[in-house]
């Protein structure tokens, strides 16, 4: 069953088209890739799922429910939570409390030892966070404060992850342990849509992807065949580049 | 009976469409940046690709046409360029207007994913053995049969063409259990087996998948009766696949489309505007995976109505009604599709003058024959018989270079065929109980 379900969103930056009808959909226990080169419109699809940018145009569907231009408090509450791009932690406070703003949301509501049972949960995922839970956010390096980032994302137990550029400015050691973190996390239970400049990275986690070009899906495959397609080899993997009779 | 894909054959309505509104803007972009003919198409009506905005924008969209894929013979509406092009094939007459396809790896994937979905729907699966009597040339068939066998892990055997005897050695030997075909020439070793006092029940055949060429259900029993087998129907298209865009279910109610890989929509081909649901008229194709040969609203010629009902044997796809009929000229003759223009433009080159002639098929037994009676003229006036037989061997043998088709050719008294034109088809008198 589709969990998430986007049709034909349209939307402006200011003057500026940066969606042009985009429909795509995220299969509950999937992990989908969108690919594409830099400023074809893959952080403006998440960002107007989230409800950060408003769609002129176009309809999003979370598990049933019509959530176009929602605020991203109330996505969160209803399951879909988003990790930004840059990560965004809170660098003066310690990762502990980074993780329980992740769930303030269910701070009021809920029990405080449902709460730490989920932190407990993230901890399994990433041990090095527990291991660093009391010093400051600001001093992890760039592949822990990413881990955090994620982490805080599952405290507020989302049904969905929206990913933005996981891998960016990390080393690629680093880079392959957070993809085989996001691996952990579908395996939990999280459905996960991602967005990733590092297309080989990208098609290499995800079971389907999308390809954008200037704001518009010119393909839609299973992530493996989308590696052996041609097409993308060549804009997106980097290879093919030396053959050149057309 | 087994399905091969779950996930998509039996896919929930709403959701079959929200992946078909994504392949189809997916595909109209591709098309648009990458076949020039779809770009000026879509300029004049002023069209952009982002105006589908839901699966009913599609009626905004231009068609396509046999003609359109003729002009842009051979490469012009791949949306690809060549190097990433694995595989061409074409209709049969190579010489007077083919059609082409081409095909990426990822084509080829879909092909045979889709192949095996209609071996499967026709009860065909991994235990069995299979023999195919398509040609694997340029005519595709018998390849898409090939890879879809090899995806579900039967056993094939690419017999193509060979004697009746041949295969008849085969089927016994190699303990057939399913066989491939056209429906004629199914009849026609059925008539040989009963010749040589072979039983087919004594054979292993259990089903025979049949197409190429239209066929009743009347030709059905025939070749269920006389090789013991049930036959069943697929569909396909060259210009997109063949096998591939629709096959029967064990229900045999209609033809399940592969709605995830193709839309279709039923026109009144006169309007060419769409007919009620679940009327008769002109298949139209959209393909919604092809890299290399992307197709928006592809008119098929061929009529049929299309059911959205659910079916017994579980799948969600529409069906679509067998096809009887077309709404061009085209007929289709020991499996090769012919034009009447294809031929009075051979009679042209050699005559150098329009030509009256008439196309005449029979079918004897089970197996057709095509006669083109021609009217002698002032310009191919000739007085000995020999010259004449000369004359007709000389057509004959024109047509079979060009068209793959063995034609006997009659010249005949001039005026004698006047009296038939006006009439459409006239040119065709197909005296075949199909």
């Amino acid at each position: 069953m589709a969990m998430l379900r986007v049709k034909s969103l349209t939307t402006y930056y200011g003057g500026i088209q940066a969606l042009r009808g985009v429909s795509l959909h995220v299969d509950e226990g999937e992990i989908v890739a969108l690919v594409g080169a830099n400023g074809a419109g893959k952080t403006t699809i998440l960002n107007t799922i989230c409800g950060l940018v408003p769609p002129s145009d176009g309809e999003v569907v979370f598990d049933g429910k019509t959530v176009t231009g929602l605020p991203a408090e109330r996505l969160v509450r209803l399951g879909l939570s988003q990790v930004p791009e840059g990560r965004q932690i809170f660098g003066p406070m310690t990762v502990l409390d980074n993780l329980l703003l992740g769930a303030y949301h269910r701070s009021r509501s809920e029990r405080k030892s449902n709460l730490y049972s989920d932190l407990e949960f993230i901890y399994s995922v990433f041990p090095i966070l527990q291991e660093r839970s009391k010093q400051r956010a600001g001093t992890l390096s760039g592949g822990e404060q990413q881990m955090l980032a994620i982490g805080r994302a599952l405290m507020s137990r989302p049904r969905m992850l929206l990913l933005d550029e996981p891998s960016v400015g990390l080393a690629p050691m680093v880079a392959k342990e957070i993809f085989k973190v996001i691996a952990k996390v579908r395996d939990f239970g999280t459905t996960v849509l991602l967005v990733e400049q590092n297309a080989r990275a990208g098609l290499a986690i995800a079971d389907r992807a999308y390809v954008l070009e200037t704001g518009k899906i010119i393909l839609e495959d299973m992530a493996s065949d989308l590696m052996s397609n041609k097409e993308v080899q060549r804009a997106y993997l980097g290879k093919g580049y030396t053959h050149v009779w057309e | 009976m087994a399905i091969w894909n779950q996930r998509y054959e039996t896919m929930a309505r709403e959701e079959l469409q929200q992946v078909q509104l994504e392949r189809l803007q997916a595909t109209v972009n591709r098309a648009y940046e990458n076949v020039a003919f779809y770009k000026r198409l879509f300029d004049q009506l002023g069209i952009v690709p982002e105006d589908i905005k839901s699966l009913e924008d599609l009626a905004k969209l231009p068609f396509t046409t046999r003609q359109d894929l003729l002009d842009g013979y051979p490469y012009d509406m791949f949306a690809v360029p060549l190097r990433d092009v694995v595989r061409i094939q074409s209709t049969s007459g190579t010489a007077t207007a083919p059609t082409v396809c081409g095909y990426t790896a990822n084509d080829l994937h879909s092909w045979s994913e889709l192949a095996a979905r209609t071996l499967v729907s026709c009860g065909i699966d991994k235990d069995d053995v299979v023999q195919v009597y398509f040609g694997y040339g340029l005519f595709g068939a018998g390849f898409g049969f090939q890879y879809g066998a090899e995806r579900i892990g039967a056993s094939i055997i690419p017999v193509s063409v060979a004697s009746p005897e041949r295969q008849i050695a085969v089927m016994r030997d190699f303990k057939i259990t399913a066989i491939i075909g056209t429906p004629s020439y199914a009849l026609s070793v059925a008539e040989l087996l009963e010749s040589a006092g072979v039983n087919p029940r004594a054979l292993s055949l259990r089903v025979g998948l049949f197409g190429g060429e239209p066929w009743s259900d009347n030709v059905r029993s025939q070749v269920e009766a006389k090789l013991g087998i049930t036959a069943m129907d697929y569909y396909g298209l060259n210009e997109l696949v063949s096998p591939g865009v629709s096959c029967e279910c064990e229900a045999k109610q209609g033809l399940h489309i592969a709605e995830d890989h193709f839309i279709a929509e039923v026109i009144d081909p006169k309007t060419a505007k769409l007919v009620d649901a679940g009327c008769e008229g002109e298949l139209v194709l959209t393909t919604l995976s092809k890299e290399a040969l992307p197709l928006i609203r592809y008119r098929t010629c061929d009529l049929t109505s299309i059911d959205t009902s659910p079916c017994v044997c579980g799948r969600t796809l529409a069906r679509m009604a067998r096809v009887h009929s077309r709404t061009d000229d085209m007929v289709i003759v020991q499996g090769i599709s012919l034009f009447p223009s294809q031929i009075q433009a051979i009679l042209t080159e050699i005559e150098g003058t329009e030509p009256h002639y008439r196309m005449v098929i029979n079918r004897v037994g089970a197996s057709d024959s095509l006669e083109i009676q021609v009217e002698v003229s002032d310009r191919i006036f000739v007085d000995t018989v020999g010259k004449l037989e000369q004359f007709e061997k000389k057509i004959s043998a024109r047509i079979q270079s060009a068209l793959g088709i063995s034609p006997r050719v009659r010249l005949v008294e001039p005026k004698t065929l006047e009296q038939v034109t006006g009439r459409r088809r006239s040119v065709v008198i197909d005296n075949r109980e199909l």
